[in-house]
């Protein structure tokens, strides 16, 4: 995984309030066996209205997405991450976010960033035609009119995001708890092992 | 299995009994007792796995099974030879979970074998889902576990790899919230009409962070189907996770089912579940309460599922919203619905009839279904009808009680199991344009199919709207 520091440029401001991952990666582009090649059908309904922000050239390759509420509700398809990071998106900003999008849109490096829906509609105002700058580390975006809005973040994904951590090889270093967990669940809970036939 | 004295809420007991290691930054390392793997969020995360030279850490507490894609047409022909799946990337996805099955020694329920089903509606019924274990797969509506009081949610691909190769997953424990209905549920209002009331309450982000519990006398009446299509529905409020604390029901459910405990393990495992109840004197971080009796037949009218109003309301006036978002939002929802504010409800032509989906596929939903079904025939206007059960084991049963046959001679299809017309990802699809009576889980745009126009209700609201032709308050035909 790329790590994030800061993250500057263009937004595509959409503003529209849940925008579940049917819209973000439609059904039928989760045939493929692979992570690749996705934002092709990224957003693919909205696209095809016309005079949508997607396909304006003013935001073309923006790494910056400005949605409303509950974005990435819906499906828990991860396919949604990949759309989006493989169009470039490496930031989400939005008042408010579905948990298994965010795990996913983190997973795969892209960071989302939740504001107050006053400061994201100020956003979405400068996005129009101005740059928009996310800094990690410090949690703050700023726009080229001296807004400086914070923002907060589990540390734990701020960390992995900044150093570019693979979560897996965290969790394997974690041998001895998880074999200790086990040993437990085998004494005190011994029906929970075994249901497949392994 | 932790005892401590400050009260706790049964999510948290659940939570505390899987903690591997609580870290200094606030997330845990969860204990994973049971992984549901399908053919779509699968292929990439065993991909990593081969990437990276890693093994799966415990194959028997994966089952995999193939609902997503897999055609409800006939599989077999005449001969009983296996009929080739047409579409070929839906092909090379069912191929490709037969391979990495066997690759990483996961068990696999085939295609052919009566078992095979929906992965929410196979998990309760071969008693691989259990009270207080923790249930995860790579579908959003894995929520529905949490009716037999476990704590099931929905996945990401990459979350689907940590858990192959680990067992656990490293999260941050979700807020509570408690979602109270009591009271009597009136004539024709089921437990698909008490999610939408959920839903419409919370709004459809409204649950986001938390984890439900549904308590009150409507749940402790309810059976672990109405549960589980409940519970099914709490990601559509936002809620990662829903839970019913477990209770005589649930182990009346399990007891016998294929994968359950048995003999002496059953009585140490039914002594534990008993404890699995929030304790008195908790508070949660959110409740809610609902009067059942307010609840009326339901039926959305939108693109987002808390879209709802009554069978016997109107399509809402945009105009009147407030907030210019969501005025915006439902104007556009409209436009797509093709509907003009202030229409009744029931004067809402449909085109198709969705029976199924792992909301409403259980044996419940098809006799429901098939009392407003019996000796009536699908309206002319209705292009298809579809009834696909949740799996193969709940088809045998209908078939044994004759509701295929009344399905059928009302002119329904009687399908095999499968995800089906929820999703658009296999042959069952909504042309565009068209409208369709559904009793599946989302509305969104496009969901059935490009340009599909969705209505979703109860299943017995959806065979009335069959033998009507129109969105119907079962209640006039019952």
């Amino acid at each position: 995984m790329q790590p994030i520091g800061i993250i500057e440029g263009r937004a595509y401001p959409l503003g529209r309030p849940n925008i579940d991952t049917d819209i973000i990666i439609p059904a039928h582009w989760l045939k493929t066996v692979t992570r690749e090649g996705l934002g092709k059908g990224a957003f693919e309904t909205i696209r095809a209205e016309p005079g949508n922000v997607l396909e304006d050239e003013r935001y073309k390759g923006a790494p910056i997405l400005i949605a409303g509420a509950n974005y990435g509700c819906g499906s828990s398809r991860e396919h949604a991450a990949w759309a989006m990071a493989d169009l470039g998106i490496r930031a989400v900003i939005a008042p408010s976010f579905s948990d298994i999008h965010a795990g996913n849109a983190f997973k795969n490096g892209i960071l989302t960033v939740v504001l107050p829906q006053e400061q994201v509609d100020r956003l979405l105002e400068v996005a129009q035609d101005h740059p928009i700058t996310i800094d990690l580390e410090h949690q703050t975006v700023t726009t080229p009119f001296q807004d400086r809005f914070g923002f907060e973040i589990d540390p734990f994904r701020k960390h992995c995001l900044l150093n570019g951590l693979d979560e897996i090889g965290i969790t394997l270093a974690e041998e001895d708890a998880i074999a200790a967990h086990e040993a437990r669940m085998a004494a005190e809970t011994p029906w929970v092992p075994g249901a497949a036939a392994a | 299995m932790t005892t401590e004295s400050t009260p706790r809420t049964l999510y948290e007991k659940i939570w505390d009994a899987h903690v591997v290691r609580q870290r200094d930054d606030g997330t845990a390392l969860l204990y994973i007792d049971r992984h549901l793997v399908h053919e779509v969020t699968s292929p990439q995360a065993f991909d990593g796995l081969r990437a990276a030279a890693r093994t799966v850490r415990r194959p028997d507490l994966t089952l995999a099974v193939a609902d997503h894609n897999i055609q409800t047409t006939a599989r077999v022909d005449a001969a009983g030879q296996r009929l080739p799946v047409e579409d070929p990337q839906s092909a090379q996805q069912l191929t490709a979970l037969v391979k990495n099955t066997a690759e990483f020694g996961i068990e696999l329920i085939d295609d052919l074998a009566p078992e095979q089903g929906i992965v929410h509606v196979i998990g309760p019924e071969q008693g691989f889902t259990l009270p207080g274990a923790t249930v995860v797969c790579g579908d959003s509506h894995t929520a529905s576990h949490g009716a037999l009081g476990a704590l099931g949610f929905g996945i990401g691909t990459s979350e689907v790899e940590h858990v192959l190769a680990t067992q656990t997953l490293l999260l941050k424990r979700s807020r509570s919230l408690e979602v109270r209905v009591d009271g009597a549920l009136g004539p024709g209002t089921t437990p698909k009409d008490v999610a939408l009331a959920i839903v419409a309450t919370l709004g459809a982000g409204g649950g986001a962070g938390y984890v439900a519990e549904y308590t009150g006398s409507v749940f402790r009446e309810m059976s672990i189907e109405g549960r589980l299509t409940v519970c099914n529905m709490s990601i559509e409020a936002g809620a990662r996770a829903g839970l019913v604390a477990p209770d005589e029901t649930t182990f009346a459910f399990l007891q016998g089912k294929p994968r359950a405990p048995k003999g002496a393990d059953w009585d140490r495992a039914v002594a534990y579940w008993r404890t699995l109840r929030t304790d008195p004197g908790t508070r949660y971080d959110k409740s809610i309460a609902i009067d059942a009796a307010t609840i009326a037949p339901l039926v959305t009218w939108g693109t987002s599922p808390d879209d709802v109003v009554p069978v016997t309301g109107i399509v809402p006036d945009p105009a009147e919203l407030p907030d210019p978002a969501r005025r915006a939002a439902a104007e556009k929802a409209l436009a797509y619905m093709g509907l003009a504010p202030g229409t009744r409800m029931r004067d809402v032509a449909v085109d198709r009839i969705f029976i199924g989906s792992c909301t409403n596929s259980r044996i419940e939903d098809l006799r429901a279904a098939a009392a407003i079904a019996r000796g009536r025939r699908v309206a002319a206007n209705v292009k298809q009808a579809l009834v696909v059960p949740g799996s193969g084991l709940v088809k045998r049963q209908a078939e044994a009680e004759g509701l295929d046959r009344i399905f059928i001679e009302a002119g329904f299809e009687w399908r095999e199991p499968g995800c089906s017309m929820c999703l658009a990802m296999n042959p069952d699809k909504v042309p565009a344009g068209e409208r369709c009576a559904s009793t599946s889980n989302r509305n969104f745009v496009g969901r059935q199919g490009p340009g599909s126009r969705t209505h979703l209700l109860s299943p017995a609201m959806a065979a009335a709207a069959a033998v009507t032709g129109r969105l119907t308050d079962v209640r006039e035909i019952a």
